[in-house]
């Protein structure tokens, strides 16, 4: 039998604000345990939440950005579980009337483009972080992520594959990070991902029992847990075995799912309004605010990039990945419209090996767009070649320090050209004086006379050394182009 | 609607309360109470009526993104049972 997967993510993201959702104490990663838990996350008697601006803008941005409904009023529930790193007993989450509800994100995979529409998106507290190893026996807990806030973005089940997943999951990943809402930090926990994976057989279009991969900290894993457990599920119902309603981990290190708890003993978390907190207004005001402060999202620039600079599909895709470098592309660009595709080869190419080589973001690429451009119009006039280029650009690079603050902070200031300096004191100009070129060619073909005899014999290959011989004599400084048209043009005499 | 004394020791066990068959029984009594009385309350016509979530009619205050806290960890946990290398220390759990 044919199996269709069937897939819908929670993701939970932590969003970027300063302090938690309902207390004033730090979100700072990496602090001494317990030192950013106040007296709210331990939930000490007498305390009440109040909750942060920050955080809701940041809700607003996402449900905007995928074309979901605010809701106002917005509602805060209790959900009651007792676990030793929740200290009041529940969560304060969302359950009736979350900030945003409906909505849609576009995925690509290959050449293929689909929408996932989205249940909602609602805001809560995270829990703190339970330490198993020994303490005589006992777990140690830290509090310091308790109460940092989360938007737990719901999909439909709407995705048929583990790379419709993964290309889902990048996609809203990339998204957050676009609108600055959260850093996006997988190994700190900053974007995790459940996976909801059921089977059916193709063609029906019923749902199947489900099971959720809880905490799958990395697109590969997302990837690697789905196919192990649509295979798992599909093993068993082909055995004439059902398939029961779980949440399961996933082990990397054995590339399996193993059920964590099942239907039977799993939480009635039993959610009510939570009475200390008053229904959240959002007004149209606030709603106009956001979305004016809105920068260009990836998928309208995707198609602006299509559209005005005549760009493929595969590099406006790639471009758009992440908002850094379609700044930096688009500054690039914006300098030198002749030649798009020029300026999308050696920013996806040659800038971005060396970026990575360092570890840098593009943000804090030590090459301004406006150094680029230099760099790439003396390529476009045939100054140098592209491989010359390519050694300028290693120079320019070791001579220009990283720019305080990025560079768009120094984006409209004068540059000097370093690019015409680098090729004035290291003879790098290309020999576009014709009559040298000939001079030069015609040595190579008293001193080639086999090569010349193979050419005339209908020998191509031999035409290509001659070239590369050419070249060698020029020390790479010729135009190729230039001395095949000499070189043919001699040879035919 | 009337309740089991089942459900009741459901309830008690996810509220982790510990009640014995006599406190079961009572509360079971007590419970069915107040749901006779809800019961008696859903007779009233409240179509017309905005449901809401909360007894005032109040919109929610926010607090601006800032950091007002400072570490008060040895404060806290000064009264803690106990504690090691900063963390709260709790009895075993295992999943």
């Amino acid at each position: 039998m044919q199996w269709e997967i069937v897939i819908g993510l929670e993701v939970h993201a932590q969003l970027s604000t300063r302090s938690k959702i309902f207390s004033g104490a730090s979100t700072a990663f990496g602090a001494a345990p317990n030192a950013e838990a106040c007296a709210v996350d331990l939930a000490l008697p007498g305390v009440l939440p109040v909750l942060n601006h920050g955080a809701v803008d940041r809700a607003i941005k996402l449900g905007l950005s995928v074309g979901g409904k605010i809701n106002s009023p917005s509602i805060f529930a209790r959900k009651n579980y007792f676990y030793p790193d929740l200290p009041k007993g529940y969560q304060i989450s969302q359950y009736e009337l979350p900030v945003v509800e409906g909505g849609n994100v576009t995925i690509h995979v290959g050449e293929t483009e689909k929408t996932v529409r989205l249940v909602r998106a609602h805001l809560e507290e995270d829990a703190g972080k339970s330490l198993h190893e020994d303490f005589h026996g006992m777990t140690g807990i830290d509090l310091n992520r308790a109460g940092t806030p989360l938007l737990e973005i719901v999909s439909e089940p709407d995705m048929r594959s583990s790379a419709e997943a993964v290309a889902y999951a990048k996609t809203l990943h990339s998204l957050v990070r676009w609108i600055d809402i959260c850093d996006g930090n997988m190994q700190e926990g900053s974007f995790r991902c459940d996976a909801n994976v059921s089977v059916r057989p193709q063609g029906s279009d019923r749902l199947g029992t489900r099971c959720e991969i809880k905490n799958l900290n990395s697109f590969r894993f997302l990837e690697k847990a789905i196919d192990y457990e649509a295979r798992r599920q599909i093993a068993l119902l082909e055995d004439g075995g059902a398939i029961h309603q779980q949440t399961r981990l996933y082990d990397p290190a054995k590339d399996e799912t193993r059920a964590m708890r099942s239907k039977e003993d799993a939480q009635d978390y039993r959610y009510f309004p939570d009475p200390d907190l008053l229904p959240l207004e959002i007004p149209a005001s606030w709603i106009a605010e956001v979305k004016s402060g809105l920068p260009e999202l990836p998928q309208q620039m995707r198609i602006r990039l299509e559209r005005d600079y005549g760009l493929s599909a595969y590099d406006a895709a790639a471009l758009t990945a992440d908002r850094e470098i379609a700044e930096y592309f688009d500054a690039v660009a914006d300098k030198l419209p002749s030649d798009p595709k020029l300026c999308a080869n050696w920013v996806m190419g040659e800038i971005s090996s060396y970026l990575n080589n360092e570890g840098k973001l593009f943000d804090n690429c030590p090459l301004s767009p406006a150094q680029l451009v230099q760099l790439l119009t003396r390529i476009k006039d045939g100054t140098i070649s592209g491989k010359m280029g390519k050694e300028v650009l290693r120079q320019m690079w070791i001579q220009s320090g990283e720019q305080a603050g990025g560079w768009k902070r120094h984006d409209s200031e004068p540059v000097e050209n370093l690019v015409d300096e680098i090729i004035k004191s290291q003879g790098l100009k290309q020999i576009s004086d014709s009559g040298e070129l000939e001079k030069l060619i015609a040595d190579v073909i008293a001193a080639n006379s086999k090569s010349v005899e193979e050419f005339k014999a209908g020998k191509e290959k031999a035409f290509n050394a001659l070239v590369g011989q050419v070249m060698k004599a020029a020390k790479g400084k010729a135009n190729p182009a230039q001395v095949n048209e000499i070189l043919k043009k001699k040879l035919a005499k | 609607m009337s309740l089991s004394l089942d459900e009741v020791k459901r309830i008690a066990n996810l509220a982790r309360i510990e009640v014995g068959e006599e406190e079961a029984s009572a509360a079971l009594a007590q419970l069915s109470g107040i749901f006779d009385l809800i019961q008696q309350m859903q007779a009233v016509d409240t179509s017309a009526i905005k449901p809401v979530s909360h007894a005032q009619d109040l919109m929610q205050r926010l607090r601006p993104d800032i950091v007002t806290e400072v570490d008060q960890r040895e404060l806290f946990q000064s009264i803690a049972p106990q504690v090691e290398a900063g963390l709260y220390l709790v009895p075993k759990v295992i999943e």
